[in-house]
């Protein structure tokens, strides 16, 4: 057991769910994540949302789910474009599974201004 | 038949109830028995005996028997296999028409199947290993309250298993204290705690303080850190009206799960707090207290892959169903057999798993494995890859032991978690790999790298062990 006073001080973090505790990805790590959804089967969709609405069940869409979508960079570039056009919000990449009628993976991207 | 007369007398069971030309229905319940007769008495007639026993015989003939038509209602031994290495025992597979149940009653379905039949003079030892649940019968039980798809939306935990811990000591904290231990693993980034099992209403902590203070815990972590968050209020009481008075608090505080003890409080209170979950929108967690007793024997009980279908079908959301981990590899094969059974909606026989029959789901809504007890940050790669997303990951020691506390522990947890699933989609083989992503995902946490210092020596026996499981 470490001295007492040596301990650290955990600072309670405000987290946005699933690899909210890793350290922001890079493009690379992101594009891998993609490759992972469509390698599952499923379906690529964005959402965003204001940091002040983020708790709330539903965000705003960004277009329609991409069905059928194989190109892992045509998924970049749509991420991109919204954070472009919604600098301040929370954007969050979801991987729709039909079969479970479930999201299979959903994490944000981008995180909003604040 | 009108042609048939009344003799009166005890006659040889497999006259009646071996039938091995018999094809069972698809409507039959099916139930294999590991039987051990007493020594000179044929198998057939041990399995004819248990057949009988478990349905529609007594050990006399009796005159009201010609009122009815048994050949329509009795059981059928169809079947005998030897168990393998084992020559004192045998497999008797038997099957029951549906109309020998009350529809939606697993406690029907148990007083028949495992009733005064486990104590026949004729047997040493009987174990009931599997029951296949025809569709017709599934579909009169309700089931999970709400499931694993319903339980993930309501909570927004999506792409990983769910994170929780119980909190200890587990019993003898005030509520007030208590509470503290639940905030302080709530903000650390953990998505449930639980209460103990043995945690109900004592003298040293009520269950409406617990409740009162627990609930504050769960709103003010909630707010800071921005996730959902929920722990397990367990209503396990001494009678029902007292359990559905607990339940009904915790929805009063707007906590989103309770929890119950299955098999300590019985399979009617259990099937009885599923519907009111179902109808107040109330996630469900049960425990398994007890269960050891039932299962752990192998030649006596019920396999808990017996107890655990019988809980998706009684509804429960989450149910503990051991880690694996640290244990040998048949033990792998086999939770993984009974963790099947809770989340899919078709598990096809499986001798290699402990699974005797095809069992058909239908739409059954799925139940979270709990994988629970003496588990810390270096189990992760292999729990992840075990159990997969659909679980809970259960904390105790290996949370609230860590040398900075619940908070700092929690934190190591769900890093630890989050760095298997990143390196898992990106394809990497998370178990053999396992100490290299922790390793990196500790460089940037001191709350990981203090976990993985103060259980790296409990660290080597488990990678000892789990070569063993994997080879």
């Amino acid at each position: 057991m470490p001295n007492m006073y040596q301990q650290g001080d955990y600072q309670t973090a405000r987290t946005l769910e699933t690899f909210g505790f890793l350290p922001k990805f890079s493009q690379e790590e992101v594009l891998e994540q993609v490759a992972y959804i469509i390698a599952q089967g499923w379906t690529p969709a964005i959402e965003h949302e204001h940091p002040s609405q983020a708790f709330n069940h539903y965000w705003t869409m960004w277009k329609l789910p991409f069905f059928g979508e194989q190109d892992i960079h045509r998924v970049m570039e749509e991420l991109e474009a919204c954070h472009r056009a919604y600098p301040d919000h929370h954007v969050r990449l979801i991987g729709y599974d039909n079969y479970t009628q479930s999201q299979g993976l959903s994490f944000v991207v981008y995180e909003g201004r604040q | 038949m009108a042609t048939k007369t009344y003799d009166a007398g005890v006659k040889e069971y497999r006259e009646m109830y071996w039938t091995p030309d018999y094809v069972p229905l698809d409507t039959d319940i099916l139930a294999c028995f590991k039987c051990t007769g007493q020594p000179g008495v044929p198998r057939e007639e041990v399995a004819a005996a248990v057949a009988a026993e478990s349905s529609t015989g007594t050990w006399s003939t009796v005159w009201s028997e010609l009122l009815t038509d048994l050949e329509y209602y009795k059981g059928r031994a169809y079947r005998i296999e030897d168990v393998p290495g084992d020559p004192e025992s045998f497999y008797a597979f038997v099957a029951y028409p549906i109309d020998l149940f009350e529809e939606g009653s697993i406690v029907n379905v148990l007083t028949s199947l495992v009733g005064n039949v486990f104590g026949f003079k004729a047997l040493r030892h009987l174990r009931l290993e599997d029951i296949r649940f025809p569709l017709v019968y599934i579909k009169t039980c309700m089931g999970p309250p709400n499931g694993i798809q319903v339980e993930r939306d309501r909570l927004n935990k999506y792409g990983r298993p769910l994170l929780g811990c119980t909190i200890k000591p587990k019993l003898g904290l005030s509520a007030k204290n208590y509470g503290r231990a639940v905030y302080e693993c709530l903000r650390g980034g953990l998505d449930f705690t639980k209460d103990d099992e043995n945690v109900n209403s004592q003298p040293f902590m009520r269950w409406q303080n617990r409740f009162e203070f627990v609930a504050e815990a769960v709103m003010k972590a909630e707010q800071e850190t921005g996730e959902r968050k929920g722990h397990y209020l367990n209503v396990t009481a001494p009678d029902p009206e007292q359990m559905y008075e607990r339940a009904e608090f915790a929805k009063e505080l707007g906590m989103p799960i309770i929890m119950h003890d299955f098999l300590t409080a019985g399979f009617t209170a259990n099937t009885g707090l599923a519907r009111w979950c179902r109808k107040n929108g109330m996630l469900l967690h049960i425990h398994r207290a007890m269960h050891a007793v039932i299962d752990r024997h192998p030649k006596h009980g019920i396999h808990f892959r017996v107890l655990a279908k019988c809980l998706r079908l009684s509804g429960g959301d989450h149910l503990h169903t051991g880690t694996v981990v640290g244990k040998l590899e048949g033990d792998r094969a086999s939770t993984l057999g009974y963790v099947d059974q809770l989340r899919e909606s078709f598990v096809p026989e499986d001798r290699s798993r402990g699974v005797f029959f095809d069992q058909d789901w239908g739409s059954m809504p799925g139940v979270f494995a709990v994988a629970s007890g003496g588990i810390h940050v270096w189990h992760m790669p292999a729990l992840v890859t075990i159990f997969g997303d659909d679980s809970v990951l259960q904390f105790g020691g290996g949370t609230q032991g860590h040398p900075w506390g619940n908070a700092a522990g929690a934190a190591a947890n769900r890093i630890a978690l989050e760095a298997c699933i990143k390196a898992r989609n990106q394809g990497r083989d998370i178990e053999r790999e396992g100490k290299e992503i922790l390793t990196e995902a500790a460089r940037y946490s001191p709350e990981l790298q203090a976990a993985m210092e103060t259980w790296k020596e409990i660290k080597f026996e488990f990678e000892t062990v789990d070569k063993l499981d994997v080879a």
